[in-house]
């Protein structure tokens, strides 16, 4: 028994204190009848660090412009950016997840729940397009811990992306 | 007969390590994610071949890693690589030891996944093999089957079996989720809770009952477990607590001469994910002691390795505690296939 058991205790109660701060400014829902799952702006930290490690906006803007050409060759997520407008789609995710790391961006795009109403994506394609930005990610750089922490962010949007 | 399964037993270890071996290079040379991947790009050339559109799309990435978009049958995709776990040492999907909460194979909740494991376990002085299959639907239920072969070999020498003596057993598991899900719930702390059943059958009732003095030689286990990946530090826990009257997982019988009834065990596991192929960890699992062998809780420190999402590989050192002689350290290379 001895201490393996007492350290994990100890190591869930200092992984409870991580979680979203605060969640600022979601944006407004313009058809009430739908009902956000889980926010679209989770800021997920009081600085700038973590940004940094993206390299900063102009670091995300390299990493859309990478995992773009990624989703719209895997097969599996290329239906839902093929007759969309890219470079808005591109501009938005960048300015989503600036904010979520607590940077000097404004996201004025949809809620998830509004922007994914209808598109039926699968849990294999939300893992897919998941898939495709690590491997974006670690082609330029950014660190493993650093990567997870952003997709932990994002990942309880599932509620208000998949629908099967 | 026996010696048949016996061989066949070594001969998928011998295998099993030699993969492991194989991997070896890739092992030193990860973090450079276009190395590590040739059997990704080979699917996606074929995937390519069939789709001119995403070719036009591609102009120079073929050398680069993409995520699985290989057309398969039952896990086209699937969820993301090692949050399947691997295949435990009695047929569930989990740790080496211990079965997680986690739904084995790569299947999301609308697709069929598969896989088959190997693992060989070897100390001084015995050697255990367990391979087997496990098909799932849905994210949802797991049903497995493995076959586990313990040659005895000094053990059964000092038990006066022999040294070249085999125990096997039968197990057939099955595994729900009850609730939650470990990857996708990452702004609750509630874990992804499942439930399970192991049926064990040993099939040398006249050594575990007779010379042994277990009560049966065939029983079910019980198991509730509860696995939460906090993604944002990279940390997969697990805690598993198992119902059960198994000596050494059932190899020696279940039940003894003045005890038989069940008793709760627990099993501990945590994992680091080092970055999206490799995973370390360590487990650790409370056994009964009804045989009068003091037999001893076991733990284990491993490396898992997935390059992609059909292969797994793991290689691991055992603490078996007591068994028979003395305290049993032994190396565990296990290897999983998935589909």
């Amino acid at each position: 028994m001895t201490i393996a058991y007492r350290i994990l205790p100890v190591i869930a109660l200092s992984i409870v204190a991580a979680p979203a701060l605060a969640v600022s400014n979601e944006p407004a829902v313009s058809d009430p009848s739908i009902v956000p799952s889980a926010p679209t702006l989770p800021v997920i930290t009081d600085d700038e660090n973590l940004l940094g490690q993206f390299g900063g906006r102009e670091g995300l803007v390299r990493i859309l412009d990478n995992v773009m050409e990624r989703w719209m060759a895997n097969p599996r997520t290329r239906p839902f950016f093929a007759n969309s407008d890219r470079d808005r789609v591109k501009r938005q995710l960048v300015d989503q997840f600036c904010v979520i790391m607590h940077g000097p961006c404004t996201y004025d795009g949809r809620t998830m729940a509004e922007v994914h109403r209808g598109m039926n994506v699968s849990e294999a394609s939300f893992y897919a397009l998941v898939e495709e930005l690590q491997i974006t990610l670690n082609q330029l750089d950014v660190p493993f811990r650093a990567q997870n922490r952003l997709i932990a962010a994002l990942a309880p949007m599932h509620r208000d992306i998949i629908d099967r | 007969m026996k010696k048949t399964i016996v061989f066949s037993a070594s001969s998928r270890m011998a295998a099993a390590a030699l993969c492991l071996l194989a991997s070896a290079p890739a092992l030193a040379s990860e973090s450079n994610e276009t190395d590590a991947t040739t059997a990704d790009t080979i699917d996606r050339a074929e995937t390519l071949g069939s789709d001119a559109m995403a070719l036009a799309e591609m102009d120079e990435g073929q050398g680069q890693e993409r995520a699985d978009d290989s057309r398969r049958f039952f896990s086209p995709g699937g969820r993301l690589l090692l949050t399947g776990g691997v295949t435990q040492i009695e047929g569930a999907g989990g740790g080496g030891l211990a079965p997680w909460a986690l739904i084995g194979t790569y299947g999301t909740r609308d697709q069929f996944g598969a896989s088959a494991f190997a693992t060989g376990v070897n100390s001084e002085d015995f050697s255990l093999s367990a391979y087997g299959g496990t098909i799932a639907y849905g994210n949802r239920i797991e049903l497995s089957i493995a076959r586990q072969n313990f040659n005895l070999n000094a053990v059964g020498a000092a038990l006066g079996l022999g040294r070249t003596f085999t125990i096997s057993q039968t197990i057939v598991g099955a595994k729900v989720r009850l609730f939650g899900d470990a990857v996708l719930e990452q702004d609750s702390l509630l874990p992804q809770v499942s439930v399970g059943v192991q049926y064990k059958d040993n099939n040398q009732p006249g050594v575990v009952i007779g010379a042994l003095a277990a009560r049966d030689d065939n029983d079910f286990d019980y198991y509730v477990s509860a696995t939460k990946i906090f993604l944002s530090q990279s940390l997969l826990l697990n805690g598993t607590a198992r119902a059960t009257r198994a000596n050494q997982f059932g190899i020696l019988g279940f039940g003894g001469p003045t005890d038989n009834s069940y008793s709760v065990q627990f099993e501990g596991s945590a994992a680091l994910l080092l970055n999206r192929h490799f995973a370390i960890g360590g487990e650790y699992r409370t056994k009964p002691d009804r045989l009068g062998f003091k037999e001893e809780d076991a733990f284990d420190v491993f490396v898992a390795y997935a390059p992609v999402h059909n292969i797994t590989a793991t290689l691991a050192y055992v603490d078996l505690g007591n068994i028979a002689l003395r305290s049993q350290h032994a190396v565990y290379a296990s290897l999983q296939f998935s589909f």
